[in-house]
């Protein structure tokens, strides 16, 4: 699968994207403003998460008419969301041309036990994670890249944390372990064993790994590009703030330079207000976005 | 070992580490006009040009990157090709000048069009069918006469070297043949 002229192709395109920022936008001027700050790509979509959550309903892909408004705003490259499950949104957004498509939890899942057959597109999927075994679940069905979940639109970096954190040590546990515990884990994992001894073998998922999910502050994505993210998704955490070009920029500026507190810190002031926070943990079960998916 | 940088502010520069490691050269990340001190050449990556520019810009890195391209050899794929070109369209968008050619951003459409092709590369590379990989790549619409041009693809230069300067409008670093990046570091220190 990964000797592939198409995989590869997928997988290349999550490369450029590296040490980047993902911004979510629901119009072209959005958009445009993301692009001038610096994103390395905007995520179209009807509603931002924070949005979504708070009005309530089903959340569907973006209007067709919107996705193509924001392609032709900008030069870089355009996502779009598909609700899980939904394997004819998927194929609307291929027919549309998108440069990549999220399969995501942040929308209403339109199938219960299925995500969508990914290796037949021609189009690259991203898809979210909350583990490991959830993550080689989705690269088995075809994603070219996965972002960690986070609990998106909360504001709260606390779930995005511990996301990254049980995938990267999950990780590093398979390196140590020997061939035939490898089997073992492949069932605990509920994973493919060619995945599971590929991740043992060198110690990383075989396609980027990104986060997402309640990054709000250039602090928030410095925090997880240490942990072992590659790039960051922002969803309702810039337009939802108080000014959204100054704070998109400093958290591009973030995700270049997460090991450099000096510029860190330059890139911390005077950003005005950031979009309001939710306590995680008062969240009913049912609010939760991250267990939708499995 | 020569000891190379690699631009590090945004796009694929983990993979041309691992690249010009293959190819036999210490690789290290850049982010800081200081870090360019310690370096005899420079890998810019592919990635998104648009985010690289606004990063060079914010952290005032055009004037060291041109006077590190005055003395040291550079080697730009695809959004590293933008950067140093001379003219660039599609949108217009400024560059650090140092190869003279005019390059049209994007220009064979989207994702949906990202390709692997084999090219017939030209001496000074090494003969054999050359694998490239080009995402949402440019194309170079024009070629300086201090410029010349080792490989194409449909007729258009994909690999062009002006001086001690390498371009690509595709990712070797992508591939498992070390042959560009080897031509690269025999650009350094002559």
């Amino acid at each position: 699968m990964f000797l592939d002229e198409q995989f590869r192709l997928k997988v290349g395109l999550a490369e450029m994207l590296k040490g980047g920022v993902i911004m979510d936008v629901t119009n072209a001027e959005q958009a445009q403003i993301a692009e001038k700050a610096g994103a390395a790509a905007v995520m179209a979509l009807e509603r931002v998460p924070a949005d979504i959550r708070k009005e309530g309903g089903v959340a569907r892909m973006a209007p067709v008419t919107k996705i193509r408004e924001i392609m032709r705003a900008v030069s870089i490259p355009v996502m779009a969301k598909a609700r899980i499950g939904h394997f004819m949104e998927a194929r609307i957004l291929e027919a549309l041309e998108v440069d990549y498509i999220d399969e995501s939890e942040v929308l209403t899942p339109a199938d219960e036990e299925h995500h969508i057959e990914k290796r037949s597109y021609r189009v690259p999927f991203v898809c979210g994670a909350r583990n490991l075994g959830e993550a080689l679940r989705r690269i088995a069905e075809g994603a070219a890249m996965i972002r960690t979940k986070g609990e998106a639109g909360s504001g709260n970096i606390v779930e995005a944390v511990r996301h990254i954190r049980t995938i990267v040590k999950e990780m590093k546990q398979l390196t140590v372990l020997g061939k035939e515990e490898l089997v073992a884990e492949a069932k605990k994992l509920q994973a493919p064993l060619e995945l599971v001894q590929n991740v043992a073998e060198h110690g990383k998922l075989p396609v980027p790994n990104f986060s997402a999910g309640g990054i709000a502050t250039p602090a928030d994505a410095a925090l997880v590009m240490q942990l072992g993210a590659e790039a960051v998704f922002v969803g309702s955490g810039i337009f939802k703030s108080s000014d959204p070009e100054t704070r998109a920029r400093a958290i591009v500026k973030a995700a270049t330079y997460y090991n450099d507190p000096a510029k860190l810190l330059e890139a911390s002031e005077d950003l005005g207000m950031a979009m309001p926070g939710l306590d995680v943990t008062r969240l009913h079960e049912t609010e939760l976005l991250q267990t939708r998916g499995w | 070992m020569p000891k190379v940088g690699v631009l590090a502010l945004q796009g694929d520069f983990e993979a041309h580490r691992r690249a010009l490691e293959r190819a036999g050269a210490e690789a290290v990340e850049v982010r800081t006009a200081e870090e360019l001190n310690g370096v005899e050449g420079l890998v810019i990556p592919g990635g998104e040009s648009s985010t690289m520019l606004k990063l060079i810009e914010e952290m005032n890195l055009l004037e060291p990157l041109r006077e590190f391209g005055r003395e040291r050899p550079i080697f730009g794929t695809c959004a590293g090709a933008i950067l140093l070109a001379r003219e660039v369209t599609n949108p217009p968008q400024p560059a650090l000048g140092l190869v003279d050619i005019a390059v049209q951003r994007n220009a064979y459409g989207r994702q949906l069009d990202s390709r692997i092709v084999r090219l017939t590369p030209e001496a000074p590379l090494p003969p054999g069918d050359l694998e490239a990989v080009f995402i949402r790549a440019p194309i170079i619409r024009r070629v300086g006469e201090g410029a010349s041009v080792l490989a194409r693809y449909n007729g258009d230069p994909v690999l062009v070297e002006h001086g001690r300067h390498l371009v690509s409008t595709f990712h070797p670093e992508l591939t498992g043949d070390p042959r560009v990046h080897q031509l690269f570091l025999d650009k350094i220190g002559k």
